[in-house]
């Protein structure tokens, strides 16, 4: 795309309509800049929009793989009874009712550990730490979030099951409790860095108003910056928790696996997504067992839809104030 | 003078208790933080100890055998090689482009709204709703059958959203005073973004991606039924050993198999691989927190 | 045949024999932002080889104006235009290429923008992005739009250094150099002196005059003083309509046609 082949400089701006170069050439490059700019942004909102096919795509290809048993399946039995039987011949029951109370004890147990030392960690960052102390903390806990989640099923096994039967006492380590410290371990990450953003998005001037009244780091902390920063640490609690739900490695080998209905924390549960994870290799292709793994993927993926929605409502509570 | 000024900031009973909460408080939190991260270290070094008597070369060159009980982890290794490239490849130019659409092209309304409600749902997909679709879509319908590709792709969807918002917030940073410049002189608005705002944001779109690199290295759950394999044999030192139509073994699905289906395994096996795959893992990670650094040391504004 | 309104005295140039041309003529020019209108049906022309200058307080549409000229308000979501703008007797909004256009008009922003590239990419950018490639064309035209900007003798040994480690005034210097560099027909500056300081103002005043020999310019400032200095015919833009548009004797005289004119030139409100 060359601008002059002559070699002449183009002439003076104000010889009548200012035509410098041959008009074919010209126009060339005019037809050319347009055309291959249009290809490109034309490549560029196809990738744009990949986003929402591929979310369609998945609730699409889960739901064609479970649709077949539903209507087959009664939706109440199915999520209100814990009769978790699949492979029995002839009398196949699918009851979920005990892996969702698996699902949530683990969920909420591992919220409430989560919950208050993400909150806790994450204002320490935000409001008491010195520069240096602070960029360390962050990478810290960043190389926290990347254990994979296999790594810490491992650790759940070995490690943390021991340590359990021997400080409670028990007999089975693997229970709700050690893969609900897996799980809060897991989570915290995600709490303290939305947090912290959050409590950093509150402006300065909220803080320094505070101080000139006398008010001490900790006064400001409780009365001012967490009730301003209330929507974006609800958005992180509500993150942390869409990822104990959705956690598969880590559940399927710290939590035992009996299906049974959770009576204390120490008793062994299934989670959902553990179910799944477990079962799908020997189930044979198209078979009933098979579909209703898929149909609890779509309640999964339903669950999740739901909590990220609430998230970013909470969210764009923020953004318009 | 003195004394009646001096009098009057001295500490009053009252503002002594407000420090003594406010210490408190410090310590409180501080031990909060604490006890996330103490916890961490000390299960990282047992394992390392428990693990350290099996580590060497020949541990990450050799093929296993006897039933995974001896041997190495080659063909894991290279296979959760295989599966970050190829995953990578695919989300990494899509991801990046539809970040440049989101933040250069995307105009602000309700349409843009739900592009973005979709990116934020994509993040929120379980890994195990991820394998479920990677089958559905992938294997069976696709017709790719359990492969590398087919876990690829499952893997580059998962990390798609990601790469998406990372890139997204690095664009962002960039001025909008650079782009108007730009235009004023005539430039169209891909020439403004190929020269001067993709160089420009460069350091967290790389960070960005590495990170995602070693997540994928990590993930268990959507390479389970789409393409990795209990065990397989493969030629030792070739690192084009596998195809993308093979099945793999994975290092993250090989401590899973090793620790919960392989009996009698020598005690330090599973430790050994755990120690490889956050070794792996954090080694990446700290990658990525060192090119970051170094990028925003030579911001050019 | 374009009307005008308010009625432009017909403009000689200085010492030639018939009227100069039109450069660009604007006609019942509408703009609004979502629902709120900021210019109410202006219409104008200006000529050849001069310098129209353009006074009035803020938030009277001048920004707006330049940006509807040369096109740039397109890339803002909720601007609506309508009413003709014409450079050379082409309407703007049917022109072939868009970016061509804008090559023609080259533009100075408030704010001193240098670009994150060299001090030499930077006035070789716009000559790049329209194809250009061959390394001594691109030297030539550097070193010419850095000596119009009156920056060559200070940054001529250093053209490989950062274009935004610049100082202020060599940065206002620099984004003219890069409104220079793809020899644009029109020249508008939008209030181009308000981050620096009085004699890096002087020399780009010497500058712009030398350059109306050249170019037409349309030079937006809220200085009225340096409209008075450098324009040949100036425009009083209030709250989005033309006030007056006169030869300067006229608008900085004893008697403009309006009283607010008199009143925004001599300091009695604005």
């Amino acid at each position: 795309m060359e601008m002059e082949t002559t070699g002449a400089q183009p002439g003076p701006a104000n010889s009548g309509n200012g035509v410098r170069a041959p008009v074919t050439r010209r126009a060339q490059r005019r037809g050319w800049e347009q055309v291959s700019e249009h290809v490109i942004e034309l490549f560029i909102r196809l990738c744009g929009i990949s986003a929402i096919v591929f979310v369609f795509a998945i609730f699409f290809f889960v739901f064609r793989e479970g649709a077949p048993i539903l209507p087959r399946l009664d939706l109440w039995k199915f999520l209100f009874t814990p009769y978790w039987y699949p492979t029995s011949l002839g009398q196949a029951r699918y009851g979920v009712g005990a892996l969702i109370l698996g699902t949530l004890s683990v969920t909420a147990l591992s919220m409430a550990l989560a919950v208050p030392f993400g909150l806790g960690a994450a204002v320490f960052v935000s409001e008491f730490c010195g520069h240096r102390t602070k960029e360390a903390l962050k990478i810290v806990i960043e190389l926290l979030a990347a254990i994979p989640s296999v790594v810490w099923g491992f650790i759940g096994l070995t490690v943390m099951n021991v340590a359990i039967q021997k400080v409670f006492r028990v007999q089975v380590g693997l229970n709700i409790l050690n893969a609900s410290i897996l799980l809060a371990l897991m989570s915290v990450p995600v709490i303290v860095s939305i947090g912290e953003d959050s409590l950093k998005a509150v402006p300065d001037s909220y803080r320094e108003a505070a101080f000139a009244l006398g008010a001490t780091q900790w006064q400001i902390v409780c009365r001012v910056l967490l009730p301003a920063a209330k929507n974006g640490l609800l958005a992180a609690v509500l993150l942390g928790v869409g990822r104990a739900v959705g956690e598969t490695m880590a559940v399927l080998m710290a939590t035992g696996h009996a299906v049974n209905i959770p009576h204390s924390i120490f008793d062994s549960v299934r989670t959902l997504t553990a179910t799944i994870a477990a079962e799908m290799g020997e189930t044979a292709e198209g078979s009933d067992h098979y579909r209703v793994l898929f149909v609890i993927g779509i309640l999964l993926f339903s669950i999740t839809f739901l909590m990220n929605l609430a998230a970013d409502l909470v969210v764009k509570g923020i953004r318009k104030k | 003078m003195q004394t009646a000024d001096a009098a009057r900031f001295a500490q009053t009973p009252f503002v002594r208790k407000k420090h003594r909460a406010e210490l408190l408080a410090r310590c409180v939190f501080g031990g909060m933080t604490l006890g996330m991260i103490v916890p961490l270290l000390l299960i990282i070094g047992y394992l390392l100890c428990q693990g350290a008597p099996l580590l060497s070369w020949a541990f990450l060159t050799t093929n296993p055998s006897s039933g995974m009980r001896k041997g190495g982890l080659w063909p894991a290794l290279l296979g959760t090689v295989w599966l970050v490239v190829t995953a990578l490849c695919v989300s990494a130019p899509v991801g990046v482009f539809a970040a440049v659409y989101l933040n250069e092209y995307a105009k602000d309304n309700w349409f843009t709204r739900i592009v973005h409600l979709a990116v934020v749902n994509l993040a929120g997909v379980p890994s195990i709703v991820h394998a479920l679709f990677g089958l559905g879509a992938f294997v069976l319908f696709a017709g790719l059958g359990r492969s590398i590709l087919a876990a690829s792709l499952t893997l580059a969807i998962m990390t798609l959203p990601v790469i998406i918002a990372s890139t997204k917030e690095a664009l962002a940073s960039v001025p909008l005073s650079f782009r108007e410049a730009c235009w004023n002189v005539g430039a169209t608005r891909w020439q403004t973004i190929r020269r001067i705002v993709l160089p420009n944001s460069i350091s967290g779109i790389l960070t960005g991606v590495i990170l995602q690199v070693s997540r994928t290295a990590g993930e268990t759950a959507p390479i389970m039924f789409t393409g990795a394999v209990f065990f397989k044999n493969v030629e030792e030192g070739n690192l084009f050993a596998y195809s993308l139509k093979d099945q793999c073994m994975a290092l993250s699905m090989h401590l899973y198999t090793v620790t919960t289906q392989v009996t009698n395994a020598p005690e330090p096996l599973p430790y050994a691989i755990a120690v490889v795959l956050l070794g792996t893992v954090l080694l990446v990670n700290a990658a990525a927190i060192a090119v970051r650094v170094y990028l925003r040391s030579r911001k050019k504004w | 045949m374009v009307t005008t309104n308010p009625p432009t005295t017909a403009f000689p140039v200085a010492g030639a024999a018939a009227p100069a041309r039109r450069k660009i003529e604007v006609c019942d020019l509408r703009l609004s932002y979502g629902a709120k209108e900021v210019i109410h049906g202006i219409s104008f022309d200006v000529f050849e080889s001069e310098i129209l200058g353009v006074i009035g307080p803020a938030q009277s549409g001048k920004t707006s104006l330049l940006r509807c000229i040369n096109r740039t308000i397109d890339f803002t979501a909720n601007a609506r235009v309508s009413g003709v703008i014409k450079v050379d007797g082409e309407d703007v909004r049917s022109v072939k290429s868009v970016y061509e256009l804008r090559r023609k008009i080259g533009m100075v922003a408030p704010l001193p923008v240098g670009l994150p590239l060299s001090i030499y990419d930077n006035v070789a950018f716009a000559p790049r992005t329209a194809g250009l490639r061959n390394k001594n064309q691109l030297d030539v035209l550097v070193e010419k739009g850095l000596r119009q900007a009156a920056l060559w003798e200070e940054v001529k040994d250093r053209l490989d250094s950062l274009g935004t480690k610049l100082s202020g005034g060599q940065q206002q210097r620099l984004t003219i150099a890069r409104a220079l560099s793809h020899q644009p027909e029109i020249l508008c500056l939008d209030e181009f002196s308000i981050a620096i300081d009085p004699v890096t103002t002087m020399r780009i005043e010497e500058v712009l005059k030398e350059l109306k020999k050249e170019m037409t310019i349309i030079l937006v400032t809220n200085l009225v003083q340096q409209a008075r200095r450098l324009a040949n015919r100036t425009m009083f833009l209030w709250k989005g309509e033309v006030v007056e548009l006169d030869a300067n004797q006229v608008i900085f005289g004893d008697a403009p046609k309006d009283r607010r004119t008199y009143e925004y030139v001599n300091g009695i409100f604005g």
